[in-house]
């Protein structure tokens, strides 16, 4: 891995998402709209949104990323520039940490325009740190990010790759506490919760919702995010072949 | 993968100095059928060979075999002596793809330049490729907004960014008209003229008195290492599509003639 070609790389994603304004648009105010949306219907509804909205906060830049991310990486499956790149010096770790980067920075724009959307005019509050709340949502963002990255390995078309969200994603949701306590799930649900990323995300986000100071809860949750980032990111690296069949 | 780099090959010689490319039973399996299946040929340093034949006779699968990025089931590659897809040979080797491996939404200039950068090569490099493909007036469109033929070029633009050594181009003048065509082909014939070995593949048999040698491939197999006159001479055949189909008959008569 050298820094000249995973920087050059990611300034590459960056300008090719500086030619499609409209995509960079969808990025921020889909998320933006949404948890909009979601304070208008929790409205007088006393501190709901306040409980919702940090964990909604950190979910739908996920979402995002992990769409824009698998068909940007498909693309260069099947456009062959990722065939010619592997063809040229460049390091495994350059392509994906490039990718990570680029989507990265537009993570951080995302995460400060939605949150400023949710502390301000949308009326959150959170005890703890707002900035941390932040901190959250660009780890999810970049988790969706590797997610996407490994993901795209295991689809052929655009098509394929789109379904992979609500096959990765939507079990994840539906077990990472927001629905149902992850104390309440029946008992193998529960222990299956334990191996999902985004459990720790929210509970990450319910940390600062409930308390004014970092708990040592919070910096766990934060470190087995990381983690799960890593891990999806060097999944990412082996799903991609010099030499294919 | 059952191709190991360091499988010896029985009795294999060294090549003769001056080889770039060295071929050696080479065998690639894609599904059911063998798309390349027993090839031996070499290239000596500083030619100019044409790897002609119709499409889907195996002539892309050779070409991404020879730039490592193939999985191949038996035989030997080397190229200026390494194994093929050695490191080492990453920045030695320029590969241009069928169909145009370059970013649509980048303009031409971008896209070289991200590739520069990635071989290591300075903005000196990509105004050379420019006016080497005539594509100066073009640099600050998309990709995805010029003709097929521009795209292949912006394509071949980036396979010669890094001077390198051996070119393989995967049908680089397909699609283009007979002007661009006669200027990409002077431009191959100086590179080679100036020590760069290049193999150009095509399936216009009329591409074929452009080489100095040729290639004929089918069904996977090489029908003929020749250079065009004598190609036409041991033919008879006036041009060299009816050339080609005269080789085909004489070829399947002779499997015939063994099997009996």
């Amino acid at each position: 891995m050298t820094w000249r070609r995973t920087g050059a790389t990611g300034s590459r994603v960056l300008l090719q998402l500086r030619h499609d304004p409209r995509t960079v648009g969808l990025m921020v105010a889909v998320p933006a709209v949404l948890m909009g949306l979601l304070a208008w219907i929790l409205h007088g509804r006393d501190h709901d949104f306040d409980k919702y909205g940090p964990q909604l906060l950190g979910i739908f830049p996920l979402v995002v990323m992990f769409l824009v991310t698998s068909v940007a990486t498909l693309r260069e499956r099947t456009s062959g520039t990722l065939e010619r790149l592997l063809t040229m010096p460049i390091a495994k770790s350059d392509f994906v940490l490039g990718y990570a980067f680029a989507f990265g920075l537009a993570a951080i724009v995302q995460a400060l325009v939605v949150s400023g959307l949710c502390f301000g005019p949308y009326g959150m509050t959170v005890r703890g740190q707002p900035w941390l709340v932040v901190v959250v949502a660009v780890l999810d963002a970049l988790l969706g990010t590797a997610m996407g990255l490994s993901v795209s390995a295991l689809a052929a078309t655009e098509f394929q790759a789109v379904q992979f969200m609500p096959a990765v994603v939507l079990p994840q949701l539906l077990l990472c506490g927001i629905i149902v306590p992850r104390g309440a799930l029946p008992n193998v649900l529960h222990w299956v919760s334990y191996a999902l990323p985004m459990s720790y995300a929210v509970d990450a986000t319910q940390q600062l919702s409930s308390h004014a100071v970092v708990t040592g809860q919070f910096v766990v949750d934060l470190c087995v995010v990381g983690g799960f980032l890593i891990a999806a990111l060097a999944l990412a690296a082996s799903t991609l072949h010099r030499r294919t069949p | 993968m059952a191709f190991r780099k360091d499988d010896p090959v029985p009795n294999r010689a060294e090549p003769p100095a001056g080889t770039t490319v060295c071929v050696e039973h080479l065998t690639v399996v894609r599904g059911r059928t063998r798309a390349v299946d027993d090839v031996s040929f070499m290239i000596d340093a500083g030619s100019l060979v044409g790897l002609l034949g119709p499409s889907g006779c195996g002539k892309t699968t050779l070409m991404r075999s020879l730039v490592g990025v193939q999985q191949v089931q038996a035989g030997d590659i080397r190229l200026f002596g390494e194994p093929a897809g050695s490191p080492s040979l990453r920045t030695r080797v320029g590969y241009l793809t069928q169909s145009p491996s370059v970013y649509g939404d980048l303009t031409v200039r971008e896209n070289l330049s991200y590739f520069a950068k990635i071989i290591g090569q300075g903005p000196g490099a990509v105004e050379r490729v420019l006016a080497e493909v005539d594509l100066g007036h073009h640099t600050e469109v998309l990709v995805g907004r010029l003709s097929g033929g521009e795209r292949t070029r912006v394509s071949l633009a980036t396979a010669l960014l890094g001077s390198p050594s051996l070119l393989v181009l995967d049908e680089p003048t397909v699609g283009l008209d007979p002007l661009l065509r006669r200027h990409l082909w002077a431009l191959f014939r100086r590179l080679a003229a100036g020590g760069t070995t290049l193999l150009v593949s095509s399936h216009v048999m009329d591409e074929a008195e452009r080489c100095e040698r040729m290639l004929l491939m089918r069904d996977g197999r090489i029908l003929a290492d020749t250079s065009p006159a004598d190609l036409l001479a041991s033919t008879a055949a006036e041009d060299f599509e009816s050339a080609f189909v005269t080789l085909i008959e004489g070829a399947a008569q002779a499997t015939e003639e063994n099997g009996r």
